[in-house]
């Protein structure tokens, strides 16, 4: 089954084949063949490290640009939590969606507002749960339980992202109040995050996600900054308050929920290292766990424009003078299907070497044989992330030992050497 | 059928609490590789991974074996002293000989035992006192 779509791409004609991106993935999903970055779909979480770590920007994420609004009769922008903290605290926020009514969006969604209502929800199911609960909301998270800890699947919180939940709200709202159809309506996600992206192509535990398109943060920010110095604000859009603003930063989930017996932990090989932990058991009395792929959570998503730490700070200077420190919500106004995921999601075994158990250990034997032969340092050269990782890549007939440069120079060394 | 087909042997060191959890991490990503079902991989991780932090902190050294049958793992677990002088009272919930630093690192207590040998199908503890101790742990697969 080749059924893998994502938003992390490559543009070959950029990539010098260095060892950067490869040196970088969680998954070791990158290899590097023929001078250029492959990327093996079946393990890519589109956690975007390669992206921001590539000097030569060769990789890139899939997404819509404003042509796409008109494709359909109406259509609302979904800001992503992120971009309030790509502007300096002086900026009037509301004005700053207002000109996204200038861009040819008819209508804003403030997702600050679903974060919230996902939020009250949130915590009840983790008052009613006995056992540690595992945040849903970075993707690229949760796609690496899938593969690496499948174990930990049954404490995933199974909730939908904010941003699915405003697109639904606003979906359903117009179709009940007005004669447009779901076809009609456009939602757009103003996104900072790849995983976002293959979140509403490929969704986790959902039939099919409400958003309809994805823009990069990168897209449209300067388009946002000229027309702030040229507009009047119409509407009142925000509706993000104290607690709302937090889910653009690490912690911001266990801040909005007001609990305190959570684990919030950012940047992905962090966050691996405190999933092993949980797996051994050594954190059950923990209520909560929220983990990040990006450091400094999603306002260090690869999209944004504004240094992370820069964009954290602003999250938390927001949320400290925001007037309105909740808002009041009537969860019983939310449905349990509006909130929560329709499907279970299984574990991916894309590490097994094969099907069956007798094969995959005679190429384990086999592997580890080749990988005593290799010389360990890991320098990449042969276009696998690590000397294991080409041993196996040789075992499963994706590579020869001839690829290991180190190696051969060595062996012809010996030769010459009479050895 | 006797013959493991595939063994692998990891040296724990005396007090090395900060690389215990290596063993332990490689074999499961070993397993996982092999297709094994995964709440059997994640038993064997915390068999493996209590092993080597009781190793580390009580003993003056020791090395863990995993080996690998077609339908059962096995772990050997051998140290180089002190022992243990009464292994019932080793094996109750709660009992520790652990000092009070390793307690204040949040170790030692008392249900490494314990917790080892409900992770696995046969369990069995030997030992010498001053000389080793020997654990042999099996889980079917």
């Amino acid at each position: 089954m080749k059924d893998y779509w994502h938003s992390v791409t490559l543009e070959p004609d950029y990539c010098n084949g260095c060892t950067y991106c490869l040196d970088r993935c969680p998954t070791q999903a990158i290899r590097i063949v023929d001078g250029k970055a492959k990327i093996i779909s079946e393990r890519c979480i589109d956690c975007g490290e390669c992206l921001k770590v590539c000097p030569f920007h060769a990789k890139g994420a899939l997404s819509d640009s404003l042509d796409a609004l008109e494709e359909y009769k109406y259509t609302i922008a979904l800001p992503a939590i992120s971009l309030y903290g790509q502007f300096s605290t002086d900026y009037d926020l509301n004005k700053m969606l207002n000109t996204f009514l200038h861009l040819g969006f008819d209508d804003v969604y403030d997702i600050g507002y679903a974060a919230e209502i996902l939020g009250n929800y949130q915590r009840k199911k983790i008052e009613e749960s006995d056992s540690l609960k595992i945040s849903t909301y970075c993707p690229a998270i949760t796609r690496l339980i899938q593969i690496n800890y499948p174990t930990l699947i049954d404490h995933i919180v199974q909730l939908e992202s904010p941003m699915e939940v405003a697109a639904r709200i606003v979906k359903k709202e117009l179709i009940e109040t007005t004669d447009l159809s779901f076809e009609e309506i456009g939602v757009f996600y103003i996104t900072q995050c790849p995983a976002k992206i293959t979140s509403i192509t490929k969704p986790l535990g959902l039939e099919r996600s409400y958003i309809d398109g994805a823009i990069s943060i990168k897209k449209v920010y300067s388009k946002i900054i000229k027309l702030y110095e040229e507009i009047t604000p119409e509407k009142d859009l925000l509706r993000t308050s104290s607690k709302g603003f937090n889910w653009g930063r690490v912690g911001g989930q266990s801040f909005s929920m007001g609990i305190e017996n959570y684990l919030a932990v950012d940047g992905i090989d962090e966050v691996m290292r405190v999933l092993d932990e949980i797996e051994l058991g050594k954190l059950n009395g923990t209520a909560f766990f929220e983990g990040y792929a990006c450091v400094t959570g999603c306002v260090g998503g690869p999209l944004n424009v504004e240094n992370s730490f820069i964009a954290k700070k602003n999250i938390r200077h927001l949320s400290q003078k925001c007037k309105r420190k909740e808002n009041d919500i009537d969860l019983k106004k939310y449905p349990k299907d509006l909130l929560e995921w329709d499907q279970e999601i299984k574990p991916l075994d894309v590490m097994k070497l094969d099907q069956n158990f007798q094969k995959a250990l005679e190429k384990m034997a086999e592997i580890e044989e080749v990988f005593q032969r290799l010389p360990k340092i890991n320098c990449g050269a042969c276009g696998a992330p690590t000397c294991r990782a080409l041993a196996e890549d040789i075992v499963n007939g994706n590579a020869s030992i001839e690829y290991c440069s180190v190696l051969m120079v060595q062996e012809r060394r010996n030769k010459n050497e009479g050895k | 059928m006797n013959k493991e087909l595939m063994k692998y042997k990891f040296d724990v060191e005396m007090e090395d609490f900060a690389n215990a959890g290596e063993a332990s991490s490689k074999i499961k990503n070993t397993l996982r590789q092999l297709g094994m079902d995964s709440k059997i991989i994640r038993r064997i991780a915390i068999a493996t991974y209590e092993a080597e932090i009781n190793v580390a902190i009580h003993s003056h050294g020791g090395y863990i074996c995993v080996y690998i049958f077609s339908n059962k793992i096995k772990i050997q677990v051998r140290d180089r002293g002190p022992g243990i002088e009464d292994i019932d009272l080793a094996m109750q919930k709660g009992f520790s000989t652990a000092s009070d630093k390793v307690r204040e690192m949040g170790f030692g207590a008392g249900m490494g035992l314990p917790n080892m040998k409900r992770c696995c199908d046969e369990f069995s503890i030997e030992s010498q006192m001053g000389v080793y101790t020997e654990l042999n742990m099996v889980i079917y697969i």
